[in-house]
Protein backbone atom coordinates (compact mmCIF):
# COMPACT_ATOMS: atom_id res chain seq x y z
CA UNK A 1 0.00 0.00 0.00
CA UNK A 2 1.20 3.18 -0.83
CA UNK A 3 3.18 5.57 1.81
CA UNK A 4 4.45 8.64 0.50
CA UNK A 5 2.37 9.19 -2.58
CA UNK A 6 2.44 12.38 -5.35
CA UNK A 7 -0.43 13.93 -6.88
CA UNK A 8 -0.51 14.05 -10.64
CA UNK A 9 1.13 14.72 -13.77
CA UNK A 10 -0.23 16.37 -16.97
CA UNK A 11 1.78 16.10 -20.32
CA UNK A 12 0.68 17.13 -23.73
CA UNK A 13 2.62 16.84 -26.79
CA UNK A 14 3.19 19.99 -28.76
CA UNK A 15 4.89 21.52 -31.80
CA UNK A 16 8.62 20.49 -31.21
CA UNK A 17 8.18 17.87 -28.60
CA UNK A 18 6.30 16.66 -25.56
CA UNK A 19 5.71 18.98 -22.24
CA UNK A 20 5.12 17.76 -18.78
CA UNK A 21 3.73 19.15 -15.67
CA UNK A 22 3.96 17.84 -11.91
CA UNK A 23 3.65 19.28 -9.01
CA UNK A 24 6.26 18.88 -6.38
CA UNK A 25 4.81 17.84 -3.43
CA UNK A 26 4.72 14.16 -1.34
CA UNK A 27 1.61 13.38 0.72
CA UNK A 28 2.18 11.51 3.39
CA UNK A 29 -1.72 10.16 4.14
CA UNK A 30 -3.36 13.09 4.54
CA UNK A 31 -0.10 15.42 5.65
CA UNK A 32 1.67 17.25 2.77
CA UNK A 33 5.18 16.33 3.95
CA UNK A 34 7.52 16.80 1.53
CA UNK A 35 7.25 19.52 -0.94
CA UNK A 36 10.05 19.35 -2.75
CA UNK A 37 9.95 16.35 -4.68
CA UNK A 38 11.27 15.94 -7.97
CA UNK A 39 8.39 14.01 -9.66
CA UNK A 40 9.82 14.60 -13.75
CA UNK A 41 13.29 12.71 -14.57
CA UNK A 42 15.18 12.74 -17.61
CA UNK A 43 16.01 9.09 -18.47
CA UNK A 44 19.06 8.38 -21.28
CA UNK A 45 18.71 11.18 -24.27
CA UNK A 46 15.16 10.68 -25.36
CA UNK A 47 13.10 10.89 -22.39
CA UNK A 48 11.58 12.02 -19.42
CA UNK A 49 9.65 9.81 -16.84
CA UNK A 50 6.88 12.19 -14.73
CA UNK A 51 5.17 9.32 -11.56
CA UNK A 52 2.30 9.62 -9.38
CA UNK A 53 1.63 7.64 -6.51
CA UNK A 54 4.33 5.91 -4.47
CA UNK A 55 7.37 8.26 -4.81
CA UNK A 56 9.30 5.06 -3.13
CA UNK A 57 8.86 2.77 -5.96
CA UNK A 58 9.59 5.96 -8.35
CA UNK A 59 13.24 5.99 -6.96
CA UNK A 60 13.37 2.16 -7.53
CA UNK A 61 11.70 2.38 -11.16
CA UNK A 62 14.92 5.51 -11.55
CA UNK A 63 17.46 2.58 -10.24
CA UNK A 64 16.38 -0.04 -12.94
CA UNK A 65 16.57 2.32 -15.45
CA UNK A 66 19.60 3.40 -14.61
CA UNK A 67 21.31 -0.01 -14.65
CA UNK A 68 19.40 -0.40 -18.06
CA UNK A 69 21.14 2.96 -19.53
CA UNK A 70 23.94 1.84 -18.09
CA UNK A 71 24.18 -1.34 -20.06
CA UNK A 72 22.82 0.26 -22.96
CA UNK A 73 25.80 2.23 -23.14
CA UNK A 74 28.33 0.05 -22.66
CA UNK A 75 27.01 -1.15 -25.95
CA UNK A 76 28.86 1.60 -27.23
CA UNK A 77 27.00 1.14 -30.34
CA UNK A 78 25.74 4.24 -31.21
CA UNK A 79 22.21 3.44 -30.77
CA UNK A 80 20.18 4.23 -27.75
CA UNK A 81 17.17 3.68 -26.03
CA UNK A 82 14.34 5.73 -26.87
CA UNK A 83 11.35 6.28 -25.31
CA UNK A 84 8.77 3.26 -27.22
CA UNK A 85 11.56 0.87 -25.81
CA UNK A 86 11.45 2.02 -22.32
CA UNK A 87 7.51 2.39 -22.48
CA UNK A 88 7.05 -1.53 -23.05
CA UNK A 89 9.91 -2.44 -20.33
CA UNK A 90 8.40 -0.30 -18.06
CA UNK A 91 4.82 -1.88 -18.80
CA UNK A 92 6.87 -5.37 -18.62
CA UNK A 93 7.92 -4.63 -15.06
CA UNK A 94 4.41 -3.10 -13.99
CA UNK A 95 2.55 -5.71 -15.08
CA UNK A 96 4.83 -8.39 -13.55
CA UNK A 97 4.62 -6.95 -10.45
CA UNK A 98 0.88 -6.72 -10.57
CA UNK A 99 0.73 -10.60 -11.57
CA UNK A 100 3.11 -11.37 -8.11
CA UNK A 101 0.48 -9.11 -6.28
CA UNK A 102 2.98 -6.64 -5.64
CA UNK A 103 2.39 -3.85 -7.60
CA UNK A 104 4.77 -1.28 -7.70
CA UNK A 105 1.90 1.59 -6.71
CA UNK A 106 3.08 4.32 -9.09
CA UNK A 107 1.52 5.59 -12.53
CA UNK A 108 4.32 6.73 -14.55
CA UNK A 109 4.06 8.84 -17.87
CA UNK A 110 6.91 8.88 -19.96
CA UNK A 111 7.73 10.88 -22.97
CA UNK A 112 10.45 11.80 -25.27
CA UNK A 113 11.40 12.37 -28.43
CA UNK A 114 13.52 10.20 -31.15
CA UNK A 115 14.60 11.01 -34.38
CA UNK A 116 11.84 13.36 -34.83
CA UNK A 117 9.17 10.90 -33.87
CA UNK A 118 7.25 12.04 -30.19
CA UNK A 119 6.38 9.38 -28.06
CA UNK A 120 3.40 9.97 -24.85
CA UNK A 121 2.93 7.17 -23.70
CA UNK A 122 1.31 6.03 -19.63
CA UNK A 123 1.52 3.30 -17.73
CA UNK A 124 -0.56 2.30 -14.66
CA UNK A 125 -0.12 0.72 -11.95
CA UNK A 126 -1.58 -2.30 -12.97
CA UNK A 127 0.13 -2.85 -16.22
CA UNK A 128 -2.09 -0.85 -17.94
CA UNK A 129 -0.21 1.18 -21.12
CA UNK A 130 -1.53 3.14 -23.65
CA UNK A 131 0.20 5.95 -26.41
CA UNK A 132 -2.12 9.04 -26.78
CA UNK A 133 -1.64 12.37 -27.70
CA UNK A 134 -1.96 14.19 -24.01
CA UNK A 135 -2.21 11.61 -20.65
CA UNK A 136 -3.12 12.75 -17.45
CA UNK A 137 -2.64 10.13 -14.16
CA UNK A 138 -4.46 10.34 -10.73
CA UNK A 139 -7.01 12.61 -10.17
CA UNK A 140 -5.97 14.11 -13.45
CA UNK A 141 -7.97 11.99 -15.32
CA UNK A 142 -10.78 13.46 -14.10
CA UNK A 143 -9.89 17.19 -13.80
CA UNK A 144 -7.46 17.44 -16.69
CA UNK A 145 -8.69 15.12 -19.12
CA UNK A 146 -11.66 16.93 -20.09
CA UNK A 147 -10.07 20.49 -20.31
CA UNK A 148 -7.22 18.53 -22.70
CA UNK A 149 -9.49 17.05 -25.18
CA UNK A 150 -11.05 20.39 -26.03
CA UNK A 151 -8.49 22.43 -26.28
CA UNK A 152 -5.27 20.54 -27.73
CA UNK A 153 -4.62 20.53 -31.18
CA UNK A 154 -1.72 19.37 -33.39
CA UNK A 155 1.15 22.42 -33.61
CA UNK A 156 0.45 23.71 -29.93
CA UNK A 157 3.57 26.64 -30.01
CA UNK A 158 5.76 26.12 -27.00
CA UNK A 159 3.88 28.98 -24.99
CA UNK A 160 0.29 27.69 -25.46
CA UNK A 161 1.70 24.39 -24.52
CA UNK A 162 2.70 25.97 -21.07
CA UNK A 163 -0.61 27.34 -20.71
CA UNK A 164 -2.56 24.69 -21.20
CA UNK A 165 -0.94 23.00 -19.06
CA UNK A 166 -0.90 25.52 -16.35
CA UNK A 167 -4.53 26.14 -16.84
CA UNK A 168 -4.98 22.32 -15.49
CA UNK A 169 -2.28 22.36 -13.23
CA UNK A 170 -4.76 25.07 -11.74
CA UNK A 171 -7.78 23.45 -11.96
CA UNK A 172 -5.91 20.77 -10.21
CA UNK A 173 -4.94 22.96 -7.13
CA UNK A 174 -8.38 24.50 -6.69
CA UNK A 175 -9.86 20.45 -6.46
CA UNK A 176 -7.55 18.38 -5.42
CA UNK A 177 -6.24 18.21 -1.45
CA UNK A 178 -3.11 16.80 -1.94
CA UNK A 179 -1.82 19.24 -4.86
CA UNK A 180 0.74 22.25 -3.46
CA UNK A 181 1.72 25.46 -5.58
CA UNK A 182 4.69 24.64 -6.82
CA UNK A 183 5.28 22.61 -9.68
CA UNK A 184 7.68 21.94 -12.70
CA UNK A 185 7.61 21.82 -16.37
CA UNK A 186 9.77 19.81 -18.16
CA UNK A 187 10.17 19.90 -21.66
CA UNK A 188 12.01 17.68 -24.13
CA UNK A 189 12.71 18.29 -27.76
CA UNK A 190 15.36 16.56 -30.46
CA UNK A 191 17.29 18.90 -29.09
CA UNK A 192 17.16 17.81 -25.33
CA UNK A 193 15.94 17.95 -21.76
CA UNK A 194 15.20 21.10 -19.83
CA UNK A 195 13.69 20.78 -16.65
CA UNK A 196 11.96 23.89 -15.03
CA UNK A 197 13.03 25.47 -11.78
CA UNK A 198 10.16 25.33 -9.50
CA UNK A 199 7.65 28.04 -9.46
CA UNK A 200 4.28 28.52 -8.04
CA UNK A 201 0.77 29.58 -9.85
CA UNK A 202 -1.45 32.51 -9.61
CA UNK A 203 -4.75 32.19 -7.95
CA UNK A 204 -7.93 33.79 -7.74
CA UNK A 205 -9.79 33.88 -4.74
CA UNK A 206 -11.50 37.62 -5.25
CA UNK A 207 -14.71 36.70 -5.94
CA UNK A 208 -17.47 38.32 -4.50
CA UNK A 209 -19.47 35.86 -3.79
CA UNK A 210 -16.71 34.55 -1.81
CA UNK A 211 -16.15 37.31 0.66
CA UNK A 212 -19.60 37.20 2.36
CA UNK A 213 -21.56 34.64 0.85
CA UNK A 214 -24.82 34.64 3.36
CA UNK A 215 -25.36 38.24 3.04
CA UNK A 216 -28.39 37.79 1.38
CA UNK A 217 -29.33 33.88 2.43
CA UNK A 218 -29.38 34.61 6.15
CA UNK A 219 -29.37 30.82 7.75
CA UNK A 220 -27.29 29.05 5.10
CA UNK A 221 -23.64 28.53 5.32
CA UNK B 1 -38.55 -28.94 -6.68
CA UNK B 2 -41.48 -27.24 -6.68
CA UNK B 3 -44.12 -28.52 -9.20
CA UNK B 4 -44.92 -26.57 -12.20
CA UNK B 5 -47.79 -28.21 -13.45
CA UNK B 6 -50.02 -27.88 -10.78
CA UNK B 7 -52.08 -24.77 -9.05
CA UNK B 8 -50.99 -25.19 -5.87
CA UNK B 9 -47.19 -25.47 -4.82
CA UNK B 10 -46.49 -27.21 -1.61
CA UNK B 11 -42.89 -26.12 -0.46
CA UNK B 12 -41.55 -27.31 2.60
CA UNK B 13 -39.40 -25.92 4.78
CA UNK B 14 -36.78 -27.71 7.03
CA UNK B 15 -36.01 -25.39 10.01
CA UNK B 16 -33.75 -26.91 12.37
CA UNK B 17 -34.79 -24.81 15.56
CA UNK B 18 -38.23 -25.30 15.18
CA UNK B 19 -38.75 -28.94 12.85
CA UNK B 20 -40.54 -28.71 9.60
CA UNK B 21 -42.41 -26.15 7.76
CA UNK B 22 -44.82 -26.74 5.10
CA UNK B 23 -46.54 -24.04 3.23
CA UNK B 24 -49.17 -24.46 0.54
CA UNK B 25 -50.82 -22.38 -2.04
CA UNK B 26 -54.50 -23.20 -1.02
CA UNK B 27 -55.68 -22.54 2.53
CA UNK B 28 -57.74 -25.18 3.49
CA UNK B 29 -57.03 -25.82 7.56
CA UNK B 30 -58.58 -29.25 7.57
CA UNK B 31 -57.13 -30.53 5.10
CA UNK B 32 -53.98 -33.03 5.19
CA UNK B 33 -50.70 -32.12 3.79
CA UNK B 34 -50.78 -32.94 0.42
CA UNK B 35 -47.47 -32.38 -0.50
CA UNK B 36 -46.49 -32.88 -4.24
CA UNK B 37 -43.74 -30.92 -4.26
CA UNK B 38 -40.84 -30.63 -2.31
CA UNK B 39 -38.48 -27.32 -1.65
CA UNK B 40 -36.06 -28.02 0.99
CA UNK B 41 -34.73 -25.00 2.29
CA UNK B 42 -32.13 -24.80 6.00
CA UNK B 43 -33.02 -21.93 7.94
CA UNK B 44 -31.00 -20.80 10.64
CA UNK B 45 -33.78 -18.80 12.57
CA UNK B 46 -37.11 -19.46 12.48
CA UNK B 47 -40.39 -17.11 13.09
CA UNK B 48 -43.30 -17.21 11.18
CA UNK B 49 -43.16 -13.63 10.67
CA UNK B 50 -39.54 -14.32 9.08
CA UNK B 51 -40.59 -17.38 7.34
CA UNK B 52 -42.93 -16.10 5.69
CA UNK B 53 -41.40 -13.20 4.33
CA UNK B 54 -38.76 -15.34 3.02
CA UNK B 55 -41.01 -17.78 1.33
CA UNK B 56 -42.76 -15.23 0.02
CA UNK B 57 -39.52 -14.26 -1.60
CA UNK B 58 -38.78 -17.06 -2.76
CA UNK B 59 -41.85 -18.51 -4.86
CA UNK B 60 -41.73 -17.81 -8.43
CA UNK B 61 -44.20 -15.21 -9.51
CA UNK B 62 -45.11 -17.19 -12.84
CA UNK B 63 -46.59 -19.67 -10.24
CA UNK B 64 -50.22 -19.56 -9.61
CA UNK B 65 -49.48 -18.09 -6.35
CA UNK B 66 -51.38 -15.78 -4.46
CA UNK B 67 -51.76 -16.38 -0.99
CA UNK B 68 -49.68 -19.23 1.12
CA UNK B 69 -49.76 -20.39 4.47
CA UNK B 70 -47.60 -21.22 6.88
CA UNK B 71 -47.77 -23.86 9.06
CA UNK B 72 -45.20 -24.68 11.66
CA UNK B 73 -45.16 -28.01 12.74
CA UNK B 74 -43.22 -28.33 16.04
CA UNK B 75 -42.95 -31.05 17.91
CA UNK B 76 -45.89 -31.86 18.83
CA UNK B 77 -47.93 -28.69 18.32
CA UNK B 78 -48.85 -27.41 15.17
CA UNK B 79 -49.29 -23.33 14.96
CA UNK B 80 -51.10 -22.20 12.17
CA UNK B 81 -50.09 -18.95 10.64
CA UNK B 82 -51.53 -17.09 7.20
CA UNK B 83 -50.18 -14.66 5.17
CA UNK B 84 -51.53 -13.05 2.28
CA UNK B 85 -48.75 -12.18 -0.62
CA UNK B 86 -50.20 -8.93 -1.40
CA UNK B 87 -50.62 -7.87 2.23
CA UNK B 88 -47.22 -6.63 4.00
CA UNK B 89 -46.19 -9.07 6.43
CA UNK B 90 -44.64 -6.18 8.57
CA UNK B 91 -46.49 -3.69 10.20
CA UNK B 92 -45.37 0.23 9.50
CA UNK B 93 -44.07 2.26 13.10
CA UNK B 94 -47.05 4.58 13.24
CA UNK B 95 -44.85 7.60 13.66
CA UNK B 96 -43.75 7.66 10.13
CA UNK B 97 -39.85 7.49 9.28
CA UNK B 98 -38.67 4.16 8.11
CA UNK B 99 -38.64 1.01 9.53
CA UNK B 100 -35.31 -1.18 9.23
CA UNK B 101 -37.29 -4.76 9.94
CA UNK B 102 -36.56 -6.14 6.43
CA UNK B 103 -32.69 -5.77 6.47
CA UNK B 104 -32.05 -9.25 8.16
CA UNK B 105 -34.18 -10.94 5.27
CA UNK B 106 -32.31 -8.60 3.04
CA UNK B 107 -28.61 -9.20 4.53
CA UNK B 108 -29.55 -13.45 4.39
CA UNK B 109 -31.18 -13.53 0.73
CA UNK B 110 -27.69 -11.76 -0.41
CA UNK B 111 -25.72 -14.48 1.27
CA UNK B 112 -27.75 -16.78 -0.42
CA UNK B 113 -27.40 -15.18 -3.61
CA UNK B 114 -29.95 -13.42 -4.84
CA UNK B 115 -28.94 -9.88 -5.48
CA UNK B 116 -30.89 -6.75 -4.41
CA UNK B 117 -32.95 -5.03 -7.27
CA UNK B 118 -31.02 -2.21 -8.73
CA UNK B 119 -32.23 0.98 -8.78
CA UNK B 120 -32.73 4.42 -10.76
CA UNK B 121 -30.16 6.73 -10.54
CA UNK B 122 -29.63 9.41 -12.50
CA UNK B 123 -25.79 9.20 -12.62
CA UNK B 124 -25.54 13.22 -13.28
CA UNK B 125 -24.22 16.63 -14.37
CA UNK B 126 -25.91 19.00 -13.04
CA UNK B 127 -24.48 22.56 -12.58
CA UNK B 128 -25.74 25.68 -11.54
CA UNK B 129 -24.19 29.65 -12.11
CA UNK B 130 -24.87 32.77 -10.93
CA UNK B 131 -24.55 35.71 -13.51
CA UNK B 132 -25.66 39.69 -13.52
CA UNK B 133 -28.94 39.61 -13.44
CA UNK B 134 -29.89 35.90 -11.96
CA UNK B 135 -28.79 32.13 -12.22
CA UNK B 136 -28.63 29.56 -15.11
CA UNK B 137 -29.26 25.39 -13.99
CA UNK B 138 -27.93 23.20 -16.50
CA UNK B 139 -28.69 19.28 -16.52
CA UNK B 140 -27.69 16.50 -18.74
CA UNK B 141 -30.84 14.06 -19.58
CA UNK B 142 -29.41 10.62 -19.09
CA UNK B 143 -30.98 8.04 -16.53
CA UNK B 144 -29.25 4.84 -15.90
CA UNK B 145 -30.22 1.71 -14.04
CA UNK B 146 -27.08 0.58 -13.50
CA UNK B 147 -24.92 -0.21 -16.50
CA UNK B 148 -27.90 0.62 -18.80
CA UNK B 149 -29.53 3.29 -19.71
CA UNK B 150 -32.86 3.88 -19.21
CA UNK B 151 -34.19 7.27 -20.06
CA UNK B 152 -32.09 9.07 -22.77
CA UNK B 153 -33.90 12.42 -22.13
CA UNK B 154 -35.43 12.58 -19.16
CA UNK B 155 -35.92 16.10 -16.84
CA UNK B 156 -33.72 16.88 -14.17
CA UNK B 157 -34.54 20.40 -13.41
CA UNK B 158 -37.73 20.56 -11.64
CA UNK B 159 -40.02 22.77 -11.07
CA UNK B 160 -40.35 23.86 -7.44
CA UNK B 161 -41.58 27.41 -7.35
CA UNK B 162 -42.41 30.15 -9.90
CA UNK B 163 -38.86 31.81 -9.63
CA UNK B 164 -37.18 28.39 -7.85
CA UNK B 165 -35.93 25.57 -9.66
CA UNK B 166 -34.19 22.34 -8.66
CA UNK B 167 -31.70 20.17 -10.46
CA UNK B 168 -31.10 16.45 -8.57
CA UNK B 169 -29.24 14.04 -8.43
CA UNK B 170 -28.79 10.80 -7.35
CA UNK B 171 -31.45 8.39 -6.92
CA UNK B 172 -34.10 9.58 -9.35
CA UNK B 173 -37.12 8.18 -7.55
CA UNK B 174 -35.64 10.41 -4.46
CA UNK B 175 -34.88 13.06 -6.69
CA UNK B 176 -38.40 13.06 -7.63
CA UNK B 177 -40.25 13.05 -4.35
CA UNK B 178 -38.41 15.53 -2.24
CA UNK B 179 -38.57 18.11 -5.09
CA UNK B 180 -42.51 17.59 -4.93
CA UNK B 181 -42.93 17.50 -1.37
CA UNK B 182 -40.94 20.78 -0.91
CA UNK B 183 -42.75 22.17 -3.80
CA UNK B 184 -46.31 21.69 -2.56
CA UNK B 185 -44.80 22.90 1.50
CA UNK B 186 -43.94 25.92 -0.28
CA UNK B 187 -47.09 26.65 -2.16
CA UNK B 188 -48.65 26.23 1.24
CA UNK B 189 -46.44 28.99 2.70
CA UNK B 190 -47.52 31.32 -0.40
CA UNK B 191 -51.01 30.47 0.19
CA UNK B 192 -50.04 31.35 3.99
CA UNK B 193 -48.36 34.00 3.67
CA UNK B 194 -49.24 35.67 0.38
CA UNK B 195 -45.76 36.40 -0.71
CA UNK B 196 -43.33 35.05 -3.59
CA UNK B 197 -41.18 32.23 -1.58
CA UNK B 198 -37.57 32.50 -1.09
CA UNK B 199 -34.78 30.23 -2.23
CA UNK B 200 -33.52 30.46 1.54
CA UNK B 201 -37.10 28.93 2.60
CA UNK B 202 -36.94 25.89 -0.02
CA UNK B 203 -33.22 25.56 1.10
CA UNK B 204 -33.98 25.13 5.15
CA UNK B 205 -37.30 22.50 3.71
CA UNK B 206 -34.93 20.57 1.89
CA UNK B 207 -31.91 21.02 4.35
CA UNK B 208 -34.05 19.30 7.15
CA UNK B 209 -36.03 17.03 5.66
CA UNK B 210 -32.75 15.36 3.94
CA UNK B 211 -30.63 15.63 7.31
CA UNK B 212 -33.77 13.64 9.13
CA UNK B 213 -33.31 10.78 6.99
CA UNK B 214 -29.54 10.97 7.63
CA UNK B 215 -28.44 10.35 4.03
CA UNK B 216 -30.55 7.56 3.18
CA UNK B 217 -32.63 9.81 0.54
CA UNK B 218 -29.86 9.92 -1.55
CA UNK B 219 -30.91 13.02 -3.20
CA UNK B 220 -27.90 15.60 -4.14
CA UNK B 221 -29.45 18.74 -5.34
CA UNK B 222 -28.65 22.22 -7.49
CA UNK B 223 -31.25 24.90 -6.25
CA UNK B 224 -31.44 28.11 -7.73
CA UNK B 225 -33.73 31.05 -7.83
CA UNK B 226 -34.17 34.74 -8.02
CA UNK B 227 -36.51 36.02 -5.04
CA UNK B 228 -36.72 40.02 -3.72
CA UNK B 229 -33.22 39.51 -2.12
CA UNK B 230 -31.38 38.82 -5.01
CA UNK B 231 -30.20 35.72 -7.20
CA UNK B 232 -29.01 32.78 -5.21
CA UNK B 233 -27.74 29.28 -5.81
CA UNK B 234 -26.90 26.92 -3.45
CA UNK B 235 -25.76 23.15 -3.38
CA UNK B 236 -27.22 20.71 -1.19
CA UNK B 237 -25.69 17.16 -0.31
CA UNK B 238 -27.42 13.74 0.75
CA UNK B 239 -26.82 13.96 4.22
CA UNK B 240 -28.25 17.26 4.52
CA UNK B 241 -25.09 19.75 4.44
CA UNK B 242 -25.77 23.15 1.97
CA UNK B 243 -23.00 25.55 0.36
CA UNK B 244 -23.94 28.86 -1.37
CA UNK B 245 -22.06 29.57 -3.81
CA UNK B 246 -21.25 31.48 -6.98
CA UNK B 247 -20.88 28.41 -9.08
CA UNK B 248 -21.36 24.51 -8.31
CA UNK B 249 -21.57 21.22 -10.30
CA UNK B 250 -22.87 18.19 -8.29
CA UNK B 251 -23.42 14.44 -9.72
CA UNK B 252 -20.78 11.92 -11.54
CA UNK B 253 -19.60 14.87 -13.82
CA UNK B 254 -18.85 17.05 -11.57
CA UNK B 255 -15.68 17.02 -11.57
CA UNK B 256 -15.58 17.18 -15.51
CA UNK B 257 -17.64 20.19 -15.66
CA UNK B 258 -16.01 21.82 -12.45
CA UNK B 259 -12.70 21.93 -14.52
CA UNK B 260 -15.00 23.95 -17.17
CA UNK B 261 -15.74 26.16 -14.37
CA UNK B 262 -12.81 27.03 -12.74
CA UNK B 263 -10.79 27.67 -16.13
CA UNK B 264 -13.50 29.62 -17.64
CA UNK B 265 -15.72 31.72 -14.63
CA UNK B 266 -15.46 35.44 -13.92
CA UNK B 267 -17.62 37.70 -12.46
CA UNK B 268 -20.43 39.65 -14.38
CA UNK B 269 -21.55 37.00 -16.75
CA UNK B 270 -24.32 38.08 -19.42
CA UNK B 271 -27.09 36.16 -20.41
CA UNK B 272 -25.08 34.63 -23.63
CA UNK B 273 -21.89 33.97 -21.88
CA UNK B 274 -23.42 32.36 -18.85
CA UNK B 275 -25.82 29.47 -21.00
CA UNK B 276 -22.48 29.04 -22.96
CA UNK B 277 -20.42 28.43 -20.00
CA UNK B 278 -23.37 26.01 -18.74
CA UNK B 279 -23.46 24.60 -22.06
CA UNK B 280 -20.15 23.77 -21.64
CA UNK B 281 -19.93 22.34 -18.87
CA UNK B 282 -22.80 19.72 -19.43
CA UNK B 283 -21.07 19.20 -23.04
CA UNK B 284 -17.62 18.21 -20.98
CA UNK B 285 -19.81 16.26 -18.56
CA UNK B 286 -21.57 14.39 -21.37
CA UNK B 287 -18.64 13.50 -23.24
CA UNK B 288 -15.86 12.54 -20.38
CA UNK B 289 -18.64 10.93 -17.99
CA UNK B 290 -20.27 7.53 -18.42
CA UNK B 291 -22.92 8.37 -16.48
CA UNK B 292 -24.16 11.54 -18.26
CA UNK B 293 -25.00 11.82 -21.68
CA UNK B 294 -27.90 12.73 -24.04
CA UNK B 295 -29.08 16.43 -24.32
CA UNK B 296 -28.18 19.68 -22.31
CA UNK B 297 -31.55 21.18 -20.58
CA UNK B 298 -30.76 24.87 -19.76
CA UNK B 299 -33.32 26.78 -17.37
CA UNK B 300 -32.94 30.98 -16.87
CA UNK B 301 -34.27 32.84 -14.34
CA UNK B 302 -34.42 36.12 -13.48
CA UNK B 303 -36.07 38.74 -11.76
CA UNK B 304 -39.58 38.15 -12.63
CA UNK B 305 -38.93 35.56 -15.58
CA UNK B 306 -37.87 32.17 -16.40
CA UNK B 307 -36.84 30.55 -19.59
CA UNK B 308 -37.00 26.83 -18.88
CA UNK B 309 -34.75 25.61 -22.29
CA UNK B 310 -35.53 22.07 -23.01
CA UNK B 311 -33.62 20.21 -25.16
CA UNK B 312 -31.43 23.32 -25.52
CA UNK B 313 -28.26 21.31 -27.38
CA UNK B 314 -28.63 18.24 -29.13
CA UNK B 315 -25.13 16.78 -29.39
CA UNK B 316 -25.66 13.44 -29.42
CA UNK B 317 -27.98 12.77 -32.36
CA UNK B 318 -29.23 9.48 -33.97
CA UNK B 319 -27.18 8.91 -37.23
CA UNK B 320 -27.71 6.22 -39.32
CA UNK B 321 -31.64 5.92 -39.10
CA UNK B 322 -32.57 4.30 -42.07
CA UNK B 323 -35.64 5.74 -44.46
CA UNK B 324 -37.01 1.89 -44.78
CA UNK B 325 -39.42 1.14 -42.20
CA UNK B 326 -38.14 -2.72 -41.32
CA UNK B 327 -41.04 -5.04 -43.25
CA UNK B 328 -41.39 -8.75 -42.07
CA UNK B 329 -42.86 -11.54 -44.76
CA UNK B 330 -45.83 -12.10 -45.24
CA UNK B 331 -47.36 -15.59 -43.94
CA UNK B 332 -44.14 -15.66 -41.43
CA UNK B 333 -44.85 -18.41 -39.22
CA UNK B 334 -43.10 -18.71 -35.83
CA UNK B 335 -42.06 -22.00 -34.46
Amino acid sequence: YPYVTGSSVVAIKYKDGILMAADMGGSYGSTLRYKSVERIKPIGKHSLLGASGEISDFQEILQNLDELILYDNMWDDGNSLGPKELHSYLTRVMYNRRNKFDPLWSSLVLGGVKKGHKYLGMVSMIGLNFEDNHVATGFGNHLARPILRDEWHENLSFEDGVKLLEKCMRVLLYRDRSTVNKLQIAKITEEGVTISQPYSLKTFWGFSAFQNPTQDAEGSW
Amino acid sequence: MPNDKSHNTNIAVYSPLRGCVFFRSKITPLNGFRSLGLFIVKLSSASAIDLSDTLRFLIPSHLNCRRFSVCLVAEKKGVFSESKMSRAAVEVPPKGGFSFDLRRRNEMLSKKGVPPPSFRKTGTTIVGVIFQDGVILGADTRATEGPIVCDKNCEKIHYMAPNIYCCGAGTAADTEAVTDTVSSQLQLHRYHTGRESRVIAALTLLKSHLFKYQGYVQAALVLGGVDVTGPHLHTIYPHGSTDTLPFATMGSGSLAAMAVFESKYHEGLTKEEGVNLVCEAICSGIFNDLGSGSNVDVCVITKGQKEYLRNHLLPNPRTYVSSKVFSFPRKTVFN
